[in-house]
């Protein structure tokens, strides 16, 4: 079953791979000091940015559901990611958001390798990941690191804080030229902790400072990519803001490339360069920053954001509120074609037998919906050409006509 | 002592928006919550953890007050002490509350545990475990029910069914008979309303419903509190870190800092005048969707004190960026609760005036 792989996908130039004009040029605005900073920092990887540093192809991760004690027969298949296409390019940061059970943190975990992928590619600057061995896996972990989302569970709590984040070094068999002491107390210094820290337990910290103390291990190696999961859902409103912001100027300093895995909206928008949005193991809608949040074309999109609370009490009426019914459907046997059709108020028959592309319906800005919001683009054109030639629709075809 | 002296002198001088508080004068009051000078600390071995140190407030009926802080503040021991649930071996409870005209710091654990469930009732933040994984749904609300009410058990299931529908949960006489851990997450929350609202409660206190669910779920959530408010006339106090469900929801908050209220108002002041520091920096550490993004998030420095050992004077002047303007004042001198306007109360030694001034142009403008 985990073999249908990427042979039914064209390997198109993506949308990705050339950026919009605009969103270049945003973002080469919005950088301009930071790129300066990050010109006199010692930077390890000088990739222009733009490049593609990661790219996932049709990735999948099938769990499956045996019966039986001695004899264990396959049942069935938690399809906890089902074919996601995305790309990652060097310094930008993508926010992977949904909810809970929607495939995100098994994505992350596959990116990582933590969790074999059931189908699918994973490229790394170039390189083929997906099926690597353990042992040639282990040197371009400096270069892949994650944060966590639990900063409680995260950290050994019989270690000090100078010999978890020196692991990294002892790992890598690196040995730092001032001493991995001197190492770990400028990293600490590095993400706002004193370097006295260095022989204490996590235990003597609070949920704040334990994640530094988190992201002060991920940076020892000076990674390329860091997958971050949840990584200020279990902190404080206040203490949440500084990790974000001491996120943000490491990325500046470090020319560091962010996959940022988080449920919470607000905080994705305001992390993140582009949005990719999940539901049920599938990507519904990939788009940069201000164009989702602005005009977002997927119905689960615009319900999402729609279900975010205001803290502003003068918008409380009058709201234009889409209200979801009932959950999320099991993944274990989720809905046939369009996933969201269940829930969805624009569905019709078509969203029942087939399956809406992800495709690229404005300029860097893709969603897979037959009737998708805030485009000209007519629902007709998108099913003709979904159900009539699924290799040659632009974009990556996510995922043809039938292939469940 | 001393201090306990001082706290009610204080509220003496400034007690002009709320009842008179004082030692002497007990008389039930007119609002239908009302709590007074309520005081939990823990004796451990470490020290005296002062949870609650002095808070007062009101509800009235059909009325929301949302509590906001972050954790270790104090706004879940509030609740618990309003239902009643600390031990009495190791909690030290001191204060008033008074819910509809009858004082419960006092009372017997008989009194409350008959006015817990039918006039007062909780919904917890994690339904998963404070449901009992062994008992169906229907067995614990139907259980709920007949405790306070003179019914077979046919007439609770019925009872009990209507609830779970009333909630928005499909197929109710069906899911009656499941156990928890068959719900969703989103049924889950759902089922402890039913239960919570199941004996038609007056008081509902809601600590952290949403948190543990999906901004979608959260929504429905939200949207039957809402509604079941409007039906039944209840009063809800909302505990939450979320300072957006606070927005949806409430008539009034109190913002709580190191076991005390710095700042309480209607739900315009405290987000359209706010006046204390600390609410400021709530304010600017959330990322809005509601407006243009920001290029930075403006933190509160430091991390939340520990209830052991709170700062001197003003538990949150080493977090404050204010806190020099005062000459030292915030570092020496614990700030009363006063009325910066008729009914917003805050506890900051800075001139009313100069925090206009610092809200107007230096916080508003950035958020």
């Amino acid at each position: 079953m985990g073999d249908n792989v990427s042979t039914s996908d064209n390997p198109a130039p993506g949308p990705e791979e050339t950026p919009p004009d605009a969103a270049a040029s945003e973002k080469a605005a919005s950088e301009g000091a930071a790129g300066a900073a990050a010109a006199a920092a010692p930077v390890k990887g000088t990739g222009r940015r733009g490049e593609t540093l990661l790219e996932v192809e049709d990735l999948g991760k099938h769990f499956p559901v045996t019966q039986g004690i001695v004899f264990k027969r396959q049942v069935g298949a938690v399809k906890a990611v089902d074919g996601v296409s995305f790309s990652v390019r060097k310094g930008e940061t993508l926010g992977l958001v949904g909810e809970s059970g929607c495939g995100k943190t098994t994505t992350g975990r596959m990116i990582m390798r933590l969790l074999e992928p059931s189908f699918g590619k994973i490229t790394f600057e170039g390189h083929d990941i997906t099926h690597m061995s353990q042992r040639d896996m282990r040197p371009l972990r400096r270069d892949i690191q994650m944060i966590f989302q639990d900063p409680y569970s995260s950290l050994n709590p019989r270690q000090t804080v100078g010999s978890i984040v020196g692991a990294a070094f002892r790992l890598q068999g690196e040995q730092p030229r001032q001493g991995v002491r001197a190492a770990v107390q400028e990293l600490l210094e590095m993400v706002g902790l004193s370097p006295e820290h260095y022989n204490r337990y996590p235990h003597e910290f609070s949920g704040g400072q334990r994640q530094r103390i988190g992201i002060a291990r991920t940076l020892a190696l000076r990674p390329k990519l860091i997958v971050a999961d949840e990584p200020v859902s279990a902190l404080d409103v206040s203490v949440q803001a500084q990790v974000v912001n001491l996120l943000e100027d490491l990325q500046d300093e470090l020319d560091l490339t962010y996959v940022v895995i988080a449920h919470d909206l607000s905080v994705v928008r305001h992390i993140s360069d582009r949005v990719a949005v999940m539901y049920l193991g599938k990507l519904v809608e990939i788009a940069d920053r201000a164009d989702l949040y602005e005009r977002p074309m997927h119905p689960y999109t615009n319900a999402l954001l729609s279900a975010v609370p205001i803290p502003d009490p003068s918008k409380r009426e009058g709201r234009d509120r889409i209200r979801l019914q009932g959950d999320v459907p099991s993944p274990l046997d989720p809905p046939p074609a369009c996933r969201f059709h269940t829930r969805c108020w624009k569905a019709q028959e078509i969203c029942k037998q087939v399956e809406p592309p992800l495709q690229e319906l404005s300029p860097g800005h893709m969603a897979a919906c037959h009737f998708p919001e805030n485009t000209t683009v007519s629902a007709t054109d998108l099913v003709a050409k979904a159900a009539v030639a699924p290799g040659p629709a632009p974009g990556p075809a996510d995922s043809p006509v039938g292939k469940d | 002592m001393a201090r306990k002296n001082d706290k009610r002198d204080d509220e003496m001088r400034d007690g002009t928006s709320t009842a008179p508080a004082g030692p002497a004068d007990s008389r039930p009051p007119s609002s239908f919550l009302e709590v007074r000078d309520l005081r939990i600390h823990f004796p451990t071995d470490d020290g005296l953890v002062k949870s609650v140190d002095g808070l007062s407030f009101q509800l009235e009926r059909g009325k929301t007050l949302g509590i906001v802080g972050e954790s270790g503040s104090g706004k879940s021991v509030t609740s618990l002490g309003i239902l009643g649930l600390h031990n009495r071996r190791n909690a030290r409870v001191s204060g008033e509350i008074w819910l509809d005209g009858q004082e419960l710091v006092g009372a017997s654990e008989e009194q409350v545990r008959r006015l817990r469930g039918r006039d007062m009732a909780m919904i917890f933040q994690d339904p998963l475990s404070s449901m009992h994984p062994f008992y169906t749904v229907g067995h614990q609300i139907i259980e709920a029910y007949r405790i306070h009410n003179d019914v077979t058990r046919k007439v609770a299931r019925k009872h009990a069914i209507d609830m779970l529908g009333r909630v928005g949960i499909p197929r109710p006489d069906r899911r009656v008979d499941d156990y928890p851990h068959q719900f969703s997450g989103g049924m889950r929350q759902r089922a402890m309303i039913a239960m919570a609202l199941s004996c038609d409660p007056e008081l509902l206190i809601a600590d952290e419903p949403t948190t543990a669910l999906d901004v979608t779920v959260q929504a429905q959530i939200l949207d039957l509190l809402r509604d079941l408010q409007r039906e039944f006339n209840s009063a809800i106090i909302m505990i939450t870190h979320d300072l957006g469900v606070v927005a949806e929801l409430s008539d009034d908050i109190l913002v709580m800092y190191g076991g005390r209220c710095v700042e309480y108002g209607t739900v315009d002041d405290v987000f359209h005048a706010p006046e204390h520091p600390y609410t400021w920096g709530l304010l600017g550490s959330m990322p809005r969707l509601d407006r243009e993004r920001s290029e930075r998030l403006l933190p509160i420095k430091g991390t939340p004190p520990s209830l052991i050992n709170l700062p001197s004077g003003c538990a949150f002047n080493p977090r404050c960026a204010y806190a020099e303007l005062n000459g030292g004042k915030s570092t020496e001198e614990r700030p009363d609760l006063r009325d910066a306007a008729p009914g917003h109360r805050v506890a900051c030694h800075l001139p009313a005036e100069k925090r206009r001034q610092i809200w107007n142009d230096e916080i508003a403008p950035k958020l």
